[in-house]
């Protein structure tokens, strides 16, 4: 019990674990979709994105994360906007753009005198560095994201399994299908502080391809990929406290566990 | 509903991707309740048509008017039953599910389904004959069951005009009947269904009326005026057969594109 309680008497270990949680529980929601819609490789593109964001904030001394946020939610349109009516495939799209602003970023940087400490934070995370100010944004992002998915639950639900009846249903597709780039770029965003943009695409992919190999259903697949994305974050905090190790790859590595325990599960049933 | 003419009019439009025209001004009128079957080769813009018809595709040129009123205008009533390739069956979702997508538009985006829906969804089931698999993830079920389920939801969407793409085309007996059972039911509730189908001979023993396509209109009318040997051979060219019986075979087993 001791062993569970000691990392809770420091301050910064309990706001870390509460942002791992969060940011656990939201990107495992998220990745839902971005799983079921085959999204993994934009998960990871818009990670990486939102560098030059970053270096742009960081050169003008400004709010990482607000910088962080437009470049993603600028990438994100910008990919809807490419691959609108099929004019470019929208796998195409995305690498280019990934490519364009992972450059921009590094080119941005490579200016730069003084940047390993801050930088390295936000490619790997530093959950132990969240201060109080960050994690009320980190809530309230989440809490906003959260709730609009859970407003438009049905309208994702359709333009993800038939577009066709979402045509026939009259719904803005286009409009829709944009506003969930939004919320996966601020998604990425939010993890940033957590387990940084490097390891934000596992956390988006691995506990919602864990959970869809658990489940039939589209509101338990969620239900049970935030269980894994909260579980992966408490151990594996624990696990960076005790063993000393980035609190990052220590979150990604145990959701890693889990996935192999689901794969293993649904070996074993299908035998 | 206050449309007193339930009818599907089409005015010369022209349908396409990109640059490409599939479909050049076309023109026709369904009067309501009328089971009409869209016959053509393969590649003749049949399913362009009918994603014009749900307002997928845009239109060229031309206008759409359902009930006299422009296409867009009214909510969810052109139901759907899409192709096998159309859908991703690995998503999580079950039979009812699927069946309950099709009362979206009537309960609302942030309502709870009623009573009402349930017991319409639960009757759609029943009349597909799959109600047993309502729990069962819709990637479970064979393709005939699958597209029962599709057949469904397009019943439980109570709509005015139906449009199902290839729905005999590789499915079983029992599936096929279940179609055709129902495409009679629709027209006693005075549902305006059209079908496109390969199937010459039930184009023309089940259908009131046949729309022959080949990129244009080329006939329109009943199975009996439409199935002329020279509109035939306008829209099927070398790869139609007629058999001394009266039969008609269509031969595409290799189709060009």
């Amino acid at each position: 019990m001791s062993l569970l309680l000691e990392p809770l008497a420091y301050q910064f270990m309990q706001r870390g674990l509460i942002a791992s949680v969060i940011v656990g529980v939201l990107c495992a929601i998220m990745g839902t979709y971005v799983v079921l819609r085959g999204m993994a490789f934009l998960g990871d593109a818009m990670a990486h994105a939102i560098l030059p964001g970053v270096a742009i904030a960081y050169i003008l001394r400004g709010d990482l994360l607000v910088g962080a946020g437009v470049a993603a939610v600028v990438v994100a349109l910008s990919i809807g906007f490419f691959s609108r009516e099929g004019t470019v495939k929208e796998d195409t799209a995305i690498g280019i753009l990934f490519a364009a602003a992972l450059s921009l970023g590094v080119a941005l940087i490579s200016t730069m005198q003084t940047y390993a400490v801050d930088l390295s934070h936000i490619l790997f995370g530093d959950v132990l560095g969240v201060n109080k100010t960050d994690l009320w944004l980190i809530a309230g992002l989440s809490l906003a994201i959260l709730l609009t998915v859970a407003l438009l639950f049905k309208p994702f639900l359709v333009i993800s399994f038939d577009p066709v009846l979402a045509a026939t249903l009259r719904l803005p597709a286009e409009l829709l299908r944009n506003l969930m780039l939004v919320l996966l770029a601020l998604t990425v965003v939010v993890s940033l502080q957590t387990v940084g943009v490097s390891l934000a695409a596992a956390m988006l992919v691995t506990p919602a391809a864990t959970a869809y190999l658990l489940t039939r259903r589209l509101l338990p697949m969620m239900l049970v990929s935030a269980l894994i994305g909260a579980l992966s974050s408490i151990v594996g905090l624990y696990l960076s406290y005790y063993f000393n190790i980035v609190s990052g790859s220590a979150i990604v590595l145990t959701a890693t566990l889990f996935f192999l325990l689901g794969f293993l599960w649904k070996r074993l049933k299908s035998i | 509903m206050s449309h007193i003419p339930h009818r599907l009019e089409v005015k010369n439009i022209s349908i396409g991707y990109g640059e490409k025209v599939i479909m050049r001004d076309l023109s026709f009128q369904i009067p309501h309740g009328a089971r009409v079957a869209v016959v053509g080769p393969n590649g003749a813009g049949k399913s362009t048509l009918f994603k014009a018809l749900v307002g997928l595709l845009p239109l060229k040129s031309g206008h759409i008017f359902i009930h006299g009123e422009e296409l867009g205008s009214h909510q969810d009533c052109v139901a759907y039953v899409p192709q096998r390739e159309e859908v991703d069956w690995r998503f999580p979702v079950t039979v009812s599910d699927v069946v309950m997508m099709g009362r979206y538009g009537q309960i609302g985006w942030l309502k709870r389904p009623s009573a009402r829906d349930k017991q319409i969804v639960q009757n759609s089931l029943e009349q597909m004959g799959i109600a047993d698999l309502a729990s069962q993830p819709i990637g479970q079920l064979s393709g005939g069951q699958q597209q029962r389920a599709f057949l469904a939801r397009s019943l439980a969407q109570e709509p005015h005009i139906l449009l199902m793409d290839e729905p005999f085309t590789g499915v079983d007996v029992t599936t096929q009947e279940a179609s055709l059972r129902l495409l009679d039911h629709l027209q006693k509730r005075e549902v305006t269904t059209l079908v496109s189908t390969h199937d010459l001979n039930l184009a023309a023993s089940r259908f009131d009326l046949v729309l022959l396509l080949n990129h244009r209109l080329i006939a329109y009318g009943t199975p009996g005026d439409v199935f002329a040997k020279e509109n035939l051979a306008q829209a099927f060219g070398n790869s139609l057969l007629v058999m001394e019986n009266g039969v008609m075979l269509v031969d595409e087993c290799c189709p060009p594109d």
